[in-house]
């Protein structure tokens, strides 16, 4: 076992783990917070990404323990109370969802792609910035509208919600 | 995931200590590619030996001849360096095509070094640049480093702490992606170095790993252009054949890469 003690969405935590415990198993399964997904757990879907110190992961690709002394942020974190962060609003605007399964990671990966591209960011940037995600509903279109539309309208907001 | 133990030590001398008094223990780093293979159950080691926080294996540092970037950086932190993207912009590009965001900020470039998968971005830059590859015991000309596919010259417990990329002339990359692994099937790297020797490098395509195309180095180093490497064909015999593209196919997508990466190629 391994002690792993790490901020997830700003409240401090201490746990004691197996060893091989992945970040996205530690999130879910230790402290519940089922929002962040596990798609295809192989890497390449996207749904399980969240912030580890303020940069997208793959959370079913790192060891909780390698998250030790870091600040995860998840989905669960990204609302100010009942307001939704701004790029939460823009998929709800957008409708960028169909079964709403890679949404989580998707929102997540577009908060990241926005604080490091800023509001002026175009659609071919945003569809290769997005190739980690992968929706199966094949609900691109709708989510490349949304993460335009929030980094147009909240590009600087969207970084200080971090 | 097979169960496996943890460790993250201080220093280098320490990770080095773990690894040498355990035959089944193994460095982790990014883990992009480790914790795939592990959880898939193809790799199963006693202990993780995570180096990835080492200050030993950090750092970008550019002096006039070369840019030396530690094992630990992640190829989001070089593809984003503004020292790197000055010196050897070709490099710099490289690397923001690795894998995708979420993996460029977790995977390092010694991980993929240490690992050379035979379809990985960063061999083809060491080895048509000739970089130096500096061990916790030795150095390494790039020419000896890469030993065949997953195979290296690091013996042993050796620990890769940095890389020294000699700044070239001019250099290109180009890379034709698997559409679903987004590795590459082809990639050539062009460079001409600044002794004015033209070095190419391939990866994705050959049996044996990356490879560098003398028939293609000695045509550019005579004429520099798409022209001179186009009806360069490297050996079908020797190239990989899979589902994804048969050996005839992957020896034309070379050629068609060396054209793209010497148009491409920037001082």
């Amino acid at each position: 076992m391994v002690s792993v003690s790490l901020t997830v969405n700003g409240k401090a935590v201490t746990r004691e783990v197996e060893d091989r415990t992945l970040l996205v198993g530690f999130l879910r399964e230790t402290l519940g917070l089922t929002g962040t997904h596990v798609g295809c757990d192989t890497s390449q879907c996207g749904a399980c990404v969240v912030h580890v110190d303020g940069v997208a992961v793959k959370s079913c690709t790192m060891l909780a323990a390698q998250a030790d002394g870091c600040a995860v942020l998840t989905i669960e974190g990204l609302a100010q109370g009942d307001q939704l962060h701004p790029v939460q609003a823009a998929f709800r605007e957008h409708h960028g969802l169909q079964c709403g399964f890679c949404t989580p990671g998707m929102i997540m990966a577009a908060v990241d792609i926005i604080r490091r591209h800023g509001p002026g960011i175009d659609e071919t940037t945003i569809r290769h910035e997005l190739e980690g995600n992968i929706c199966r509903c094949t609900g691109y279109h709708n989510i490349v509208k949304a993460v335009k539309a929030a980094a147009e309208q909240s590009g600087g907001m969207a970084e200080a919600a971090e | 995931m097979y169960e496996t133990s943890y460790k993250r030590p201080a220093s280098l001398a320490e990770a080095a200590a773990i690894i040498a008094a355990d035959d089944e223990a193994k460095f982790l780093a990014g883990g992009q590619t480790l914790l795939p293979t592990m959880k898939q159950r193809l790799a199963a080691p006693s202990q993780l030996v995570d180096i990835a926080r080492l200050a030993e294996l950090k750092g970008i540092s550019v002096s006039s001849e070369a840019v030396t970037i530690g094992a630990a950086m992640t190829h989001y932190s070089i593809a984003s360096s503004p020292e790197v993207q000055g010196a050897i912009p070709t490099l710099a590009k490289l690397a923001s095509g690795i894998g995708d965001p979420q993996v460029r900020h977790r995977g390092t470039l010694g991980g993929s070094l240490a690992n050379n998968d035979p379809s990985a971005d960063y061999p083809a830059a060491v080895l048509a640049l000739g970089a130096t590859l500096v061990t916790d015991r030795r150095e390494i000309a790039a020419d000896d480093y890469f030993q065949g596919m997953f195979t290296t010259a690091l013996e042993e417990g050796e620990i890769l702490v940095r890389v020294v990329f000699p700044i070239p002339r001019k250099a290109g990359y180009s890379k034709f992606l698997n559409p679903a692994s987004r590795y590459a099937m082809a990639g050539v790297f062009v460079a001409t170095l600044a002794d004015g020797a033209v070095r190419v490098a391939v990866t994705g395509a050959g049996q044996g790993g990356v490879f560098r195309a003398t028939a293609m180095e000695e045509a550019l180093g005579d004429n520099w252009s798409a022209d001179a490497v186009a009806g360069i064909k490297v050996d079908p015999s020797d190239m990989l054949s899979d589902i994804h593209g048969d050996a005839a196919y992957r020896a034309n997508l070379v050629s068609v890469m060396a054209k793209r990466a010497v148009v491409a190629a920037a001082g």
